[in-house]
Parts: C-alpha cells; sequence; structure tokens
C-alpha cells in the first residue's frame, strides 16, 4: 500500500527530525514530541496495512507493554536512569530477536541467502544484546556485584561459545532446514551476552551501556533488512550510530579501546602494574567545621561530582550547597567528566534534577583550564576523573585517560566515605596526596548539609 | 520470501548507510549535558519493532510465531512508552538560571 508507505517516510523524517533537535536543551522537548509522533503514525498506518488479525493478542501485548513501560517511567528515581538504559536496550534487543527468530521458523528453508544471513547475524546479536543488557542491569541495581567477575579459562570459554554459535550460524546458512540447531545457536547467543558483560566493572558502564545500545540499535536494523521494513532500518540506524558515538566518546574519556572494555578489564591491567594494594601515604583530614570557613572565604568554586554522589544521593545537598554559597557571592561551577557516573550524561541528570541551572554544568574540555584560578574544588564521590597519576604516573593502569585537573586549585577538599577505600581497580589516587588536598571523611549528603548548616550561619 | 530481488538489498543497503551516516552527523552535534535523554530517545525511536512485530503477526501461521511476536510486541511497547515518557521526565528537570 502506497499510503502506509508514504506514512512510513514521514516517520523516518519525524525521527532524524527529532534528534536533530535533541542537540540542545531548548528545543529538546520538541524533538521528544516529534519523535513520539512519528512512533504513532508508523504504528497507526502498520495497523491500517496488516489489519486485525489476532487483534485481542496485540491488544493484550500492547497494554502489559504499555503500562510495564508507563509505571517505569513514572516512578523510577532519577538515580536508576542507568538501569532502566540497561533494561530498556535489553527489551529493545529481545523485542529484535524474536521477532528474527519468528521469521526464521515461518519461512524456512525458503529464505533467500542474503536475508538468511543478515537474519542469522541479527538474532545472534538480539539474543547476546538481552542478556548482556539484564546483566548489566543487575550489576547496576546491585542485584549482582559490580566487580568484574573473572574466573581462570574465561576468554576460552567465551571463545568457544560465540565460536559454537558463529559456527552453527554458517552450517545454518548452507542447510537452514535444520530448526533445532537455530535453537542452540540461539542458546549459545544468550550465554555469550552472559559471559561478556559479567566480566566487566562497574566503571566501565558508560561503555557497555552505550555499546549495548549501539547492538540494540543495529539489530533493529537488521531485522529491518529481514522485513524489507524500511523504516525499521532508519529508526535501527539512527539508534546504532548514537551508540556508536556515545561509546567511542566514552572510551576516549577512559583511554581505551573498544576491545579493552569488553574483554580487558581494568583488573587484569592493575594487577600486573604491582600498584594496587600500596597504601596511600601523607593524607590530610579535616573536620566539617574547619572545611566550612574554607569554602565561605573563597572567591570561586568548582564543583566535581563523580558516581559516589549518585550513590549518597547527594545532588539535592550539592544543590543546597550551590545556593548557600552563591547567596554570599561565590562563584560555583560544576565541572562534568564524560564517564562521570555510570551512563553518558549521568552527573548532568542528577544535577538537573536537584535544580542546579544546566549552564554551571561545564565539560572537562570546557572548564580544565579554569581549575588554576580556582581558589577551592570540592570533589564529591569522584576518584578516578581526577587522578593525576593519570597524566605523570606511566605504570598507572589508567594513564593516559584524560582528567579534571582538580589539583590545580588553590586548595581540593575531598568529601569521601571512608579512610581505607581506594577507586574503582584499586588504582591508588595520587591527589589525596598532593600537599593542597585535604580529605573530609563521610556520607557525602551529611557532610554537605552540614556545611550548608554552617555556611548560612557565617 | 522466496528470492530477493538484489535490486530492493542494494536499496535497502543504500537506505542503511545513509541513514548511519545522517545519525552519526545529527548525534555528533548533541550537547554532552543531553547524552542521557539522547539514550532514552533513540532507544524509543528503535522501538518502532513493535511495527515488525504487528506484522509478522498478521502473517503467522502457527502458535508458536504469534506466541513469540506477541512477546516482542510488548517489549518494543515497554521501550516506546517508556521511552519517550522518561525522556520528557528528565528534559523537564533542565532549567536554566533564573535571575533573582
Amino acid at each position: 500500500m502506497i499510503l502506509v508507505e508514504l506514512i512510513y517516510v514521514v516517520s523516518a523524517v519525524f525521527f532524524a527530525l527529532s534528534l536533530r533537535w535533541m542537540g540542545e536543551v531548548k528545543t529538546s522537548r520538541r524533538g521528544n514530541f516529534v519523535g513520539a509522533a512519528g512512533m504513532i503514525l508508523a504504528v497507526a498506518a502498520t495497523v491500517m496495512a496488516v489489519g486485525t488479525q489476532h487483534y485481542q493478542l496485540v491488544v493484550i501485548s500492547v497494554v502489559i507493554g504499555g503500562i510495564a513501560g508507563a509505571l517505569m517511567a513514572l516512578k523510577m528515581p532519577m538515580t536508576a536512569v542507568p538501569q532502566r538504559t540497561a533494561i530498556s536496550h535489553a527489551f529493545g534487543a529481545l523485542a529484535a530477536a524474536l521477532v528474527g527468530t519468528a521469521e526464521f521458523f515461518q519461512n524456512t528453508p525458503n529464505i533467500d541467502k542474503f536475508t538468511i544471513i543478515i537474519l542469522l547475524a541479527e538474532v545472534i546479536l538480539g539474543y547476546l544484546t538481552f542478556t548482556g543488557s539484564v546483566i548489566a542491569f543487575a550489576k547496576l541495581q546491585e542485584i549482582l556485584s559490580g566487580r568484574p567477575i573473572i574466573y581462570p579459562g574465561r576468554r576460552i570459554i567465551s571463545t568457544i561459545v560465540f565460536g559454537g554459535a558463529i559456527g552453527l550460524a554458517i552450517y545454518l546458512f548452507f542447510n537452514q532446514g535444520n530448526t533445532l540447531l537455530f535453537v542452540i545457536m540461539s542458546v549459545l547467543a544468550l550465554i555469550f551476552g552472559i559471559i561478556l558483560v559479567i566480566a566487566i566493572g562497574g566503571a566501565d558502564m558508560p561503555t557497555v551501556i552505550a555499546i549495548l545500545n549501539s547492538f540494540a540499535g543495529l539489530s533493529a536494523a537488521g531485522l529491518g533488512f529481514v522485513l524489507d521494513n524500511k523504516l525499521l532500518i532508519v529508526a535501527g540506524a539512527l539508534d546504532g550510530s548514537s551508540g556508536l558515538i556515545l561509546a567511542i566518546l566514552m572510551c576516549k574519556a577512559m583511554n581505551r579501546s573498544f576491545a579493552n572494555v569488553l574483554f580487558g578489564g581494568f583488573g587484569s591491567v592493575a594487577k600486573s602494574t604491582g600498584d594496587t594494594d600500596s597504601a596511600q601515604k601523607n593524607i590530610k583530614s579535616m573536620e566539617v567545621e574547619e572545611a566550612a570557613p574554607i569554602l565561605a572565604y573563597a572567591h570561586s568554586i568548582i564543583v566535581v561530582p563523580g558516581y559516589g554522589m549518585a550513590v549518597a544521593q547527594a545532588q539535592h545537598a550539592v544543590s543546597d550547597l550551590m545556593d548557600a554559597l552563591t547567596e554570599k557571592g561565590i562563584k560555583v561551577d560544576f565541572a562534568i567528566h564524560p564517564v562521570a557516573g555510570r551512563m553518558p550524561g549521568h552527573m548532568n541528570v542528577l544535577l538537573a534534577e536537584a535544580d542546579v541551572p544546566y549552564e554551571k554544568l561545564k565539560e572537562m574540555d570546557h572548564i580544565n583550564h579554569e581549575f588554576k584560578h580556582t581558589d577551592v574544588v570540592i570533589v564529591v564521590g569522584a576518584n578516578d576523573i581526577v587522578n593525576p597519576a593519570a597524566t605523570e604516573n606511566k605504570g598507572s593502569p589508567i594513564y593516559g585517560m584524560p582528567i579534571l585537573k582538580a589539583y590545580e586549585a588553590k586548595t581540593v577538599i575531598v568529601i569521601k566515605r571512608s579512610a581505607g577505600g581506594v577507586g574503582f581497580a584499586g588504582i591508588r589516587n595520587e591527589l589525596f596526596e598532593y600537599p593542597n588536598t585535604t580529605m573530609v571523611y563521610g556520607d557525602a549528603k551529611e557532610v554537605i548539609n552540614k556545611l550548608v548548616q554552617q555556611i548560612k550561619e557565617m | 520470501m522466496m528470492e530477493m530481488a538484489s535490486s530492493v538489498i542494494i536499496i535497502n543497503l543504500l537506505v542503511f548507510l545513509l541513514a548511519s551516516l545522517l545519525g552519526l552527523e545529527l548525534i555528533r552535534h548533541v550537547s554532552r549535558l543531553l547524552h542521557t535523554p539522547l539514550m532514552s530517545l533513540t532507544n524509543a525511536i528503535s522501538s518502532v519493532a513493535v511495527v515488525a512485530g504487528l506484522i509478522v503477526m498478521a502473517h503467522a501461521e502457527s502458535l508458536l510465531i504469534v506466541l513469540l511476536a506477541a512477546i516482542a510486541i510488548a517489549c518494543a511497547t515497554t521501550n516506546a512508552i517508556g521511552g519517550f515518557m522518561i525522556t520528557e521526565r528528565i528534559l523537564k528537570m533542565f532549567k536554566r538560571e533564573e535571575k533573582k
């Protein structure tokens, strides 16, 4: 039906416009609206085209999915955005894989050679993205430990599992009638997703989420090829390229390659340098009462938030601190490292939720030259992203990673839960030993609330 | 679905490559501030896979295929509804500085 195809074209244009308008805050809500409009058009056109066969089941599925999606969107706390994103990649990839599977069972053994290649690839990618995303979700939700789970023979096992899936796919390309092998291939892909992500640590989640995003998009695009549906190809390609760009940005921000994130693991690198458990030396600490006047008499302050701020739910306290300091005429800015938190943009969302105006949230490249003119830097729950070892110590596992130059400020105050802990992967943080650095130990939220109270009284 | 014409394959490849290039270009210009809502938006957009579920469901010849399509439709709808709603919720929080 030509009308349906035309509506699909309009939808595709809407999707592209949607991303265009997502580019800046001013137009972003319009972008979201246009995206949703494109979706409604596409679904309406499809229903028009295919009619109402099995409509009861369609309605039930849509109602269940709709309610689940709406509940998640409305009830979820903002700190859980990374988990929600991970699980949404799981759903997206599973949908693509299941439709691919259904197509296979429907048409085998009469699927043409080109389509079967895409179908097999799409199904493998979809299933491994599904389980990989579920594991990422479990780690972020702390159902599973955030630490990388490493065991002997990991590489051999994962090579066998993935190689097995690919081998079966090649066999199925020549003998597509064997449905049992298709099922085994799918199961191997599901297992491979688990093996892949379970070995990756929490701090690598920004990259992993972006890669899974890209995979989910690619499997949707693959499904578009299988069904000869151009709208799905366009939407999948847009999603896939978005994930790819975010993944590249995250990798650059950690000075690592895709392969290193997926198969390397920070932990193994750290072990080989022998720098893991060396204790921190010459660390000074002070009480909140001593920190408050340092802040109150500063002219300029930069706050560096990290994942610890999210864990302590301290974003509202941080926002109150900004208000109290601004009231005293002090300039307060926020320095946002690209991989701070557990997904791209995580810190921005949390601080926006706490009413920090977005102009104050500065990207690393824009704020790094300002540290040397800044009186006080407050590090809240961040660690590796301010570790000068990344620029100075060639033996450090994070050497080469771009960092926020917090150490250049006149005074650095680090708010940290306890004295003992080192950052992810147990890398010693040289910033904590600098003469201009002083630690304040305690729960970030409590410490900052106390600071706010005392600053207001001054 | 017997032999798919090679011209169809080429056109689809072209569509895929052009859409990917367009996507790379558009995403490159998205402010880092918005990377989280960007992810929820693109995720919602790619849940147009619900369309694929509907198409397969309509031609389904066995119970297995009907069930697979139904689960796929439920998953994709979760993402569509959840994705656009959460994006709106996040974007509403981004505020400019108020002049006091």
